[in-house]
């Protein structure tokens, strides 16, 4: 009988270590990913990066602006953390990242996000934004998810971007079992016999993938960009043919006809390309020619378009504003012509036009600096911009935050899943910002509220063995190195000395229990305006 | 130390401006106020304050509720309830607004573009179809931009019960978006804080430390942020009085029966408390209209919420002289089909359906439009949604026709449409 006794307890000890072996896994302070430090000296990869930093000297120069200092290092991998995961570093990737050599931290940090499965999520979710917006869209004909994620697969592999881009206008079947179709569906009209809208998909291809916002010569002619309605009902007739069926999109034959309107009567419209019509392909399906014509190395806009958005994700403003109008009045800095050159010359390789943004000195800039900052510095990008985080970094600050390992795509699927609902249910509280990615308004009091008291603060704060305040309160050497570990997981700095001071003094004489201090130094943390503002 | 205000605020335009933070303008409501009271000349009628729209999510059949058409095939079996105004008839179920009918006016040929229900929310709330080059803003966004209030520390924008898409601030800024709580029988969400007052105020003197350390070499944009000032307000919501306009639970019985003893009767008791302490605008959403299958008892079912809320909030404004300055919207994003479906549904059907107003400014008992009684031709007298939303506008005292600038510097109006000269009370 004790025999079977001692083998159940044994049993439930063998159970309970492997569920603790596999929610806490043993952790590594050595950095694990590889990484390959000499591609960011190769005279191709050095040479791009000088050119763009020279373009903005000379622009500081003729301005006679003084520029801000050299951002300490863990800033930067803050920004790069935020800009790419839409999360901020772990503890954990902090004390690898300080185990390598100082030439090596950021290039090796770099290449560990782009390998990094939050890296491609969160790329795929932006590029959705901009190619189908947020809406769930006609419900049975379209499946948001499945295409998010084959986005995501697409980035992890580095698909080139223009082949990336071919297929969402392109592709044909059905749109469970060819993801990228989903583009074509998204814009179904039930009232239309459930068929496509040329009109929202012209105007989507044009401002997500050129930057242009043709879409507004949709009702009226514009009255200072050169488009025409009728350029725009040119494109929209690449669209024309393509329908909704049995064996999902696919293309067909038949003109595309327009109703006009003030005369009511409908007339057939042919495509036609606004400008670079030498590009246009002479073969293929409608769709493929203007696929063609759009990801041509020489079309003026698409490598751009590409360029200005992604360094708007890595900086928090694009480089022409809005992201999605580069016929603005405002000139673009020349960067954006280099980084566009080089990202042409190079396959239209996201990967390097990554590598090649973090390394310039604009995004290298403090956000501080002695002298008095302005707009002329803000706009000429002589100091790194303060913005607002977007709520889907807000909320995987928090949760990163809270803990002391990495929550990644290794984490334990419990604790996956616990997050995707905490994520859900505080992006819908913070509310989200829809399409408009890049707004820069001042937050709300809602948010406020939110971060103050809102349950999942208090739920990652609190006295609790798997939350970052109740195991650095354990686990540090003394107050000093326990500040310092707070610092660190929340605001990725170290502390000044009189915040030091001032923290080490409150642990050690405060009436309230030493898990309660934590939980108040975290919280404070947590609401100040660094942790919500990228800088 | 003062926390929280130690920072003085010697241009606040000037760092509105220097961040680009367009929709912060509310900041200075009483020189708006003050503004305002100077340019209207005095003997013109008084506009109504507030709105209070009971937004009907799912689209409700305009057979079962404002537009029957008794012993008719598109009936389908519905019947009709004579109401204090001769000659206006609405469906069986709603006998109690029936009474109130002298104060409610009737669209019955509303017209949409959108049949989906997340664009045709959006159209009925902003008065736009969706363009994807720029958010418009909803009804309740453009009062609180267009008619600010002082001494409120509470949102002015607020929606109660908030459905998918609840109202939003559009190009005018997310701080315009709707303050969205529950049920009023539970407490505004994240409103109280989680620890001891001593606590508290030992955490804010805490975060000074941490924004001085942040300020050091980006004051100016720090400021900028509106953070600290955005998290002052927050706070000053958290201590006010006005709050308990949202808890109804003080509220006589008697009048909380009559309200109905659901989530939907409580939002409109909180929205009617809400109007006293100078809220703008409330929206409070009743859910699940969508009647593709089994039309009629899903109507049945809807209107016993509906029908008492809403002749009760009438009568309670009434009693209480807030109808004249109170303006009531009872509206869906659609109607639904005349024809009846194989499963006895009714689809989607924005091609003449029906809108209440009542109260502020609003001539009472009047009727406009009137729909096919076999469901065939199109509406006698259409009303486009922007037509509706001028005339609500105007009903409040807002130019329809002023023209706003989006962020993008592209000019867009209020409202595409023109006012219904026959709903508006005419100006004494």
């Amino acid at each position: 009988m004790w025999r079977r006794n001692l083998l159940f307890l044994g049993l439930i000890a063998g159970g309970v270590f492997a569920l603790g072996a596999g929610l806490m896994p043993p952790r590594q302070p050595k950095p694990q990913t590889r990484f390959d430090a000499s591609a960011y000296q190769a005279p191709d990869f050095t040479a791009v990066v000088d050119r763009i930093d020279a373009s903005f000297r000379q622009a500081w120069a003729e301005q006679k602006l003084p520029v801000a200092p050299h951002a300490p290092d863990l800033t930067v991998a803050r920004r790069l953390a935020l800009g790419l995961m839409a999360t901020i570093p772990s503890l954990e990737e902090i004390r690898q990242f300080e185990y390598l050599p100082l030439e090596q931290r950021l290039p090796w940090w770099i290449d560990h996000i782009l390998q990094d499965r939050r890296f491609a999520d969160n790329y795929a979710e932006r590029f959705a934004r901009a190619s189908v917006g947020t809406e769930d869209g006609p419900f049975i004909f379209y499946r948001r998810r499945r295409f998010v994620d084959w986005l995501a697969e697409q980035i992890a592999v580095n698909r080139p971007y223009d082949q990336l881009v071919r297929d969402l206008i392109t592709s044909e079947g059905l749109w469970t079992d060819k993801p990228a179709t989903n583009f074509i569906t998204v814009t179904v009209q039930p009232d239309n016999k459930n068929q496509p809208d040329p009109v929202r998909l012209a105007g989507r291809v044009t401002r997500a993938f050129l930057g242009l916002r043709l879409d507004c010569a949709q009702c009226h002619n514009h009255p200072y960009a050169e488009w025409k309605q009728a350029d725009f009902q040119g494109l929209s007739a690449f669209f024309g043919q393509t329908q909704l069926g049995f064996t999902g999109i696919h293309d067909a034959g038949g003109e595309y006809e327009v109703k006009d309107r003030r005369t009511d009567e409908m007339h057939t419209v042919a495509p036609r390309v606004p400008f670079a019509s030498e590009l246009l392909p002479t073969e293929g399906s409608r769709r493929q020619q203007l696929a063609g014509w759009i990801t041509h190395s020489q079309n003026p806009y698409f490598a751009r378009a590409a360029v200005n958005r992604v360094w708007a994700l890595m900086l928090g403003r694009p480089l022409v504003d809005p992201v999605d109008n580069l016929e603005s009045d405002t000139p673009a800095p020349p960067a954006l012509d280099l980084l566009a050159s080089d990202f042409i010359a190079h396959g239209f390789d996201l990967h390097r036009l990554i590598r090649v943004i973090a390394c310039t000195q604009v995004f290298r800039l403090d956000s501080a600096a002695e002298h008095e900052i302005g707009e002329t510095e803000e706009k000429a990008w002589s100091v790194f911009p303060l913005t607002r985080l977007r709520p889907d970094q807000v909320v995987g600050g928090v949760l990163q935050a809270s803990s002391v390992a990495t929550l990644n795509a290794e984490s334990h699927i419990l604790f996956r899943l616990a997050r995707f609902g905490q994520r859900n249910d505080f992006v819908k509280s913070y509310g989200d910002n829809g399409e408009d990615e890049f707004d820069g308004h001042g937050g709300t009091i809602p948010q406020r509220l939110l971060m103050m008291n809102g349950g999942l603060l208090h739920e990652k704060t609190k006295d609790s063995p798997l939350n970052a305040s109740t195991r650095i309160g354990w686990m540090a050497a003394d107050d000093a190195h326990a500040v310092e570990a707070a610092y660190l997981s929340v605001l990725t700095r170290r502390p000044t000395p009189e915040e030091a001071e001032y923290f080490q003094r409150y642990l050690s004489d405060s009436e309230l229990s030493r898990t309660q201090r934590f939980e108040d130094l975290f919280w404070t943390l947590l609401n100040s305006t660094e942790f919500s503002w990228n800088h | 130390m003062e926390p929280l205000s130690r920072y003085p605020h010697p241009d606040r335009r000037g760092f509105l401006r220097l961040a680009g933070l367009r929709g912060a303008a509310w900041m200075t409501p009483i020189a708006h106020l003050l503004a305002r009271a100077a340019e209207a000349p005095a003997e013109r009628r008084r506009p109504a304050q507030s709105i209070i729209m009971l937004w009907l999510q799912g689209g409700p059949s305009q057979l079962e509720t404002f537009d029957p058409h008794p012993g008719t095939n598109i009936a389908a079996g519905t019947g009709a309830v004579r109401t204090a105004v001769k000659d206006v008839q609405l469906a069986e179920g709603l006998e109690r607004t029936a009474e109130e009918m002298r104060s409610v006016a009737l669209i019955r040929s509303m017209v949409s573009k959108e049949g989906d229900h997340e664009r045709g929310t959006y159209t009925m709330k902003t008065g736009f179809r969706p363009d994807p080059t720029v958010i418009h803003p909803s009804l309740g966004a453009i009062c609180c931009h267009e008619l600010p209030v002082a001494g409120v520390d509470i949102p002015r924008h607020v929606s109660i019960l908030p459905g998918q898409w609840p109202a939003r601030g559009g190009f005018l800024g997310e701080s315009f978006d709707a303050f969205k709580t529950g049920d009023p029988a539970g407490e505004v969400r994240d409103t109280k804080s989680r620890t001891s007052r001593e606590r508290d105020e030992q955490r804010l003197k805490h975060l000074e430390v941490i924004e001085s350390a942040f300020a050091r070499g980006r004051r100016g944009r720090v400021e900028g942020t509106l953070h600290r000032e955005t998290l002052e307000r927050a706070r000053k919501m958290m201590s006010s009085e006005q709050l308990k306009a949202f808890d109804v639970s003080g509220e006589p019985l008697a009048l909380r029966r009559s309200y109905g003893d659901t989530p939907f009767g409580r939002g409109c008791l909180a929205a009617r408390r809400l109007i006293e302490v100078g809220v703008r605008c409330i929206e409070v959403t009743l859910d699940g209209w969508d009647a593709h299958v089994n039309n009629h008892a899903i109507h049945r079912e809807h209107l016993a919420i509906l029908d008492p809320a809403l002749s009760a909030l009438l009568r309670d404004l009434r009693e209480r002289d807030l109808l004249k300055r109170t303006l009531v919207v009872v509206a869906g994003e659609f109607g639904r089909t005349p024809a009846i479906n194989a499963v006895g549904g009714r689809d989607h059907w924005p091609n003449g359906f029906s809108v209440a107003l009542a109260g502020g400014g609003i001539r009472g008992g009047k009727v406009i439009g009137e729909t096919d009684p076999e469901g065939k031709e199109k509406p006698a007298n259409p009303v486009s949604v922007g037509d509706l939303h001028a005339t609500i506008l105007t009903a409040v005292g807002i130019d329809p026709k002023k023209v706003n600038q989006t962020p993008i510097g592209r000019t867009v109006r209020f409202s595409e449409g023109e006012p219904i000269a026959a709903l508006l009370e005419k100006k004494s």
